[in-house]
């Protein structure tokens, strides 16, 4: 979700309105809070502010923003206001907040911001109710709040000897003044007590003891069960249905067709089946018989594909994102230009908890239960789909069995209500079935890629150029599907052309973990590895001669697009730093090693290189070794959940490469159904991974997603080296 | 017609088809939750429970094929001393990301060290293989077996 893109789609606009937003709710926030009296949360609790409350035997009580997809934010954003309000973290309870911008500002889990946007925000969140609680505390006894010191939950005057709880002045600090933020003491970060230390996840003693927590686990008195089914080709309309069979089955109440629902540019024809069990339901499904309309559809399949690019190839590319210099006179001149395709394909994000949602229209509201990772943006899609009110429509987020950028679309939220529609005052919980969960899915876009390198006669690259044949819609490339402007290694040469054509399709897409970077870091970066190869280099060596002098390469402003989506600049010094550092872990060589291969990329702010090593084991290509180091700001917030990130990355990274994951279309038709098509990595192909974080002076970043796009690179060019023939084209498969 | 099942010790009785999978008729009849649903295919292991100590896929278990087979649920599991020690190793290690593949793979896994106390990498990778894990903790899932064992965490 970084704002690589040439053109902003209609998601992006809706996100980005509401993040420029954010940064200036948190203080309204808590006034809010303060307005509202503070009424006391439960028996013995003071409520402080939206995000913190106290209970009488000193428990606090913190609010987490935003959804937890695994990426461990449930314990980083109330690690960051326990550190600040000063507590012990074994004192705190962590709480789920409803979807409500008004009191959260933005809940989204996405684009790794969760750390950016609120590193500074819930300190401050922290630090105001701490200062609150320390006034009070002034107050009740008579002392400047400047003589007071706070300690794990307590106050204390050290003057007197006096200390009081937190919780013995919770109910007066909740009527204390909100401090301006600017009055606020924060942390020395020398002083973290929380923050940078190990935390487990709030949920996992419930987890492994088998709660239920998950968007599927909702149960809701009287609650009936929902399953889909959606026509073979992806955006076929429903002409006719019969429903009559589905219907005798025992336990089912209704059958529903739902028309044109979903998202906006990728709207689909269903018939729910409406049962007292979800098996029942799933059951009758399979008895519905129905004639879809594939309106041309079926025309659209990967031999398709792959001839449009190659007629694309034989042109000019459609769209110029980028030029600079004049790269045809560069590779003219150049001493040698390497060129090559590469090419890519579509993938699924195959959440392993699959697509859900519950739902119930009461007394002319609409209620809903989610795993949602963007839920007020969903609140207002199916308030607008459906014709209500949006403040009639409320959500509730639960724990979420895996993100990935799926629950970045809400077609399942809007199915949900649609079906609670027709049966009114009974709440009905709909779940994909992992077949329709895979044809339901927003796929990473697919890619072709013609590229030219120049290097002049010392070895330098000196021109570089891509036609980048993606997909999209009228001419603008899909979610996931742009080319960024500051293309490394485009972005670092004299002479240099970045070109663009979209070829329309049926295939919905959509963001998945790394969007765009996790594809364009294997095309270039194994292409680069190439090139390198032509000037006698390895590729890291080649890199840091690429990257030169430390100093900061701010790409061009897009037109019309505000500053937070803009390309972010890149840092040489922190990319050569990485670079040195996998370097120096794995024992890099100046020759090429057999087997061995190194990706850099940077995106979501982060800048990380990955060693891979691999070798044939049991006639099967197996990466055994992987080291990987990353600069993400000064500070790793927790540890314990930062080792977790990256290691699932570097699989993620392995699973693009060998384990043959790829979603083929033909006659219009999601070519995998489930699991077995589509084979994730399994334990048994997990490496050893050494990490290594570079601290930089700079605010933390996200950790979700920057570390896959150059380990998929990285394994890519390890294969590349093993098999002594190049990779070109995912998946690897012999 | 009804049907008896022994769950966690308990005997239920429950009135469904016999076709009905164990995983529904768990979730959905018994009010046992944890065992999740992730493909209906026996392929991903999120609905892994055991029958009279065997990890199976309760999604492709009809219940006319359980029998009088004790059942035992991650809810269950931890009430014998491998399950409770998998249980503590699995919460000491933060194993989960997401969780949602988290009950199986602890099924898996007693039923594992209940067969094989001292199971060697190559052992858990064979046990371990049918069970999916999205976000790929299997880092810890392999030190978590290995500490409930009683081993050292060898990565």
């Amino acid at each position: 979700m970084r704002a690589d893109m040439t053109a902003l789609s209609t998601d992006r606009r809706v996100v980005l309105k509401a993040m420029l937003a954010a940064g200036g709710t948190l203080a309204f926030d808590i006034q809010i809070a303060a307005a509202q009296g503070a009424k006391p949360n439960g028996a013995a609790s003071a409520r402080i502010s939206a995000y913190v409350a106290i209970a009488a035997d000193n428990t606090v009580s913190i609010t987490s923003k935003n959804p937890e997809i695994g990426q461990g934010v449930k314990a980083m954003l109330p690690m960051l206001i326990a550190e600040e309000l000063d507590v012990a973290w074994a004192s705190v309870k962590v709480e789920q907040a409803v979807a409500d911008q008004s009191r959260f500002g933005e809940q989204f889990a996405g684009g790794s911001m969760t750390t950016p946007m609120n590193w500074m925000p819930m300190r401050q969140a922290g630090a105001t109710a701490r200062a609150m609680i320390v006034a009070a505390a002034a107050k009740q006894w008579g002392v400047p709040a400047a003589e007071l010191s706070t300690s794990a939950g307590e106050v204390i005057h050290a003057a007197t000897k006096r200390r009081a709880p937190y919780a013995a002045l919770a109910a007066a600090a909740a009527k204390e003044a909100v401090p301006d933020v600017a009055s606020l003491n924060l942390k020395d970060p020398a002083t973290f007590a929380i923050i940078g230390k190990p935390v487990r996840g709030p949920d996992t003693p419930a987890i492994v003891a088998g709660k239920p927590l998950f968007g599927v686990d909702a149960v809701l008195p009287g609650m009936v069960h929902a399953a889909l089914l959606t026509a073979p080709v992806r955006g076929a309309t429903l002409k006719s249905h019969d429903a009559a069979k589905a219907l005798a089955l025992p336990g089912v109440r209704k059958v529903v067709a739902l028309r044109q629902l979903g998202h906006d540019d990728a709207p689909v024809d269903a018939l729910a089946v409406v049962a007292d069990s979800w098996w029942t339901a799933s059951e009758a499904c399979k008895l519905l018989v129905a004639q879809w309309d594939n309106g041309g559809r079926d025309k659209h399949s990967d031999a398709a594909f792959a001839g449009a690019a190659k007629a694309a190839f034989a042109g000019k590319p459609a769209t110029s994102v980028r030029k600079e210099g004049d790269v045809d006179a560069a590779l003219a001149k150049a001493a040698k230009v390497v060129s090559a395709q590469y090419s890519y394909p579509f993938l699924a994000h195959a959440t392993l908890e699959p697509q859900n949602c519950t739902a119930q229209f009461k007394d002319g509201k609409l209620e809903l239960w989610v795993p949602s990772q963007i839920p007020n943006e969903g609140k207002d899609l199916v308030a607008k789909a459906l014709g209500l009110a949006p403040e009639t429509v409320s959500v509730s987020v639960t724990r979420i069995g895996g993100g990935f950028g799926r629950r970045l679309q809400s077609d399942f939220m809007i199915f949900a209500a649609a079906i609670a529609r027709e049966v009114p005052g009974v709440p009905v919980k709909l779940i994909l079935d992992r077949e329709e969960d895979f044809k339901l899915d927003f796929f990473r876009p697919a890619g072709f890629h013609k590229l030219d390198a120049g290097l002049d006669a010392s070895g330098k690259l000196v021109a570089f150029s891509t036609h980048f044949v993606t997909f999209g819609a009228k001419g603008q490339p899909g979610r996931g599907g742009e080319l960024p402007n500051d293309l490394v290694p485009a972005n670092l040469v004299p002479d240099m052309d970045l070109g663009m054509t979209v070829l329309d399709s049926n295939v919905p897409l959509g963001w998945l973990r790394a969007p765009g970077s996790n594809a364009l870091a294997f095309a270039t970066q194994a292409f680069l590895d190439e090139v390198a190869g032509a000037a006698g280099k390895t590729l890291p060596i080649f890199m840091l001669g690429v990257l030169g002098a430390p100093r900061l390469v701010s790409p061009p402003k897009i037109p019309g697009v505000p500053d937070i989506w803009q390309p972010p600049a890149f840092h040489t010094g922190r990319a050569a730093a990485v670079t040195l550092e996998a370097m120096k872990m794995s024992g890099w060589k100046d020759e090429p090693v057999k087997g061995r291969g190194f990706g850099f990329y940077f995106s979501h702010l982060g800048y990380f290189a990955v060693v891979a090593d691999c070798a044939q084991v049991d006639g099967a290509v197996r990466v055994t070794k992987m080291y990987v180091a990353g600069d993400i700001g000064s500070t790793i917030i927790n540890p314990m959940n930062a080792e977790q990130q990256i290691r699932g990355a570097m699989i993620e990274g392995i699973g693009h490469v060998i384990s043959g994951l790829k979603v083929p279309f033909a006659n219009g038709q999601v070519q995998v159904a489930n699991f077995d098509a589509y084979p994730l990595p399994r334990i048994d192909v997990v490496p050893p991974i050494a990490i290594s974080m570079v601290r930089s002076d700079n605010p933390p970043t996200g950790l979700g997603e920057p570390a896959l796009p150059p380990a998929v690179a990285a394994v890519a060019n390890a294969v590349s080296s093993l098999m002594g023939k190049r990779v070109r084209s995912l998946p690897y498969e012999g | 017609m009804p049907t008896m099942l022994k769950v966690n010790g308990t005997p239920r009785e429950v009135n469904v088809p016999g076709e009905k999978p164990l995983l529904w008729v768990l979730r959905e009849d018994l009010g046992y939750l944890g065992p999740k649903f992730g493909c209906g295919a026996g392929l991903c292991g999120a609905c892994t429970v055991h029958l009279d100590g065997q990890a199976i896929r309760s999604c492709i278990t009809p219940i006319n094929a359980v029998g009088d087979a004790a059942i035992t649920t991650i809810e269950g599991v931890a009430a014998s001393v491998v399950g409770k020690k998998v249980s503590e190793a699995w919460v000491d290690l933060d194993v989960p990301q997401c969780g949602y593949c988290q009950a199986g793979q602890i099924m898996s896994a007693v039923a594992l060290l209940e067969a094989n106390p001292s199971p060697s990498d190559a052992d858990i990778d064979s046990a371990m293989a049918g069970n999916l894990c999205r976000c790929s903790t299997y880092h810890r899932i392999r030190d978590a077996i290995k500490q409930a064992a009683g081993g050292t965490n060898a990565r």
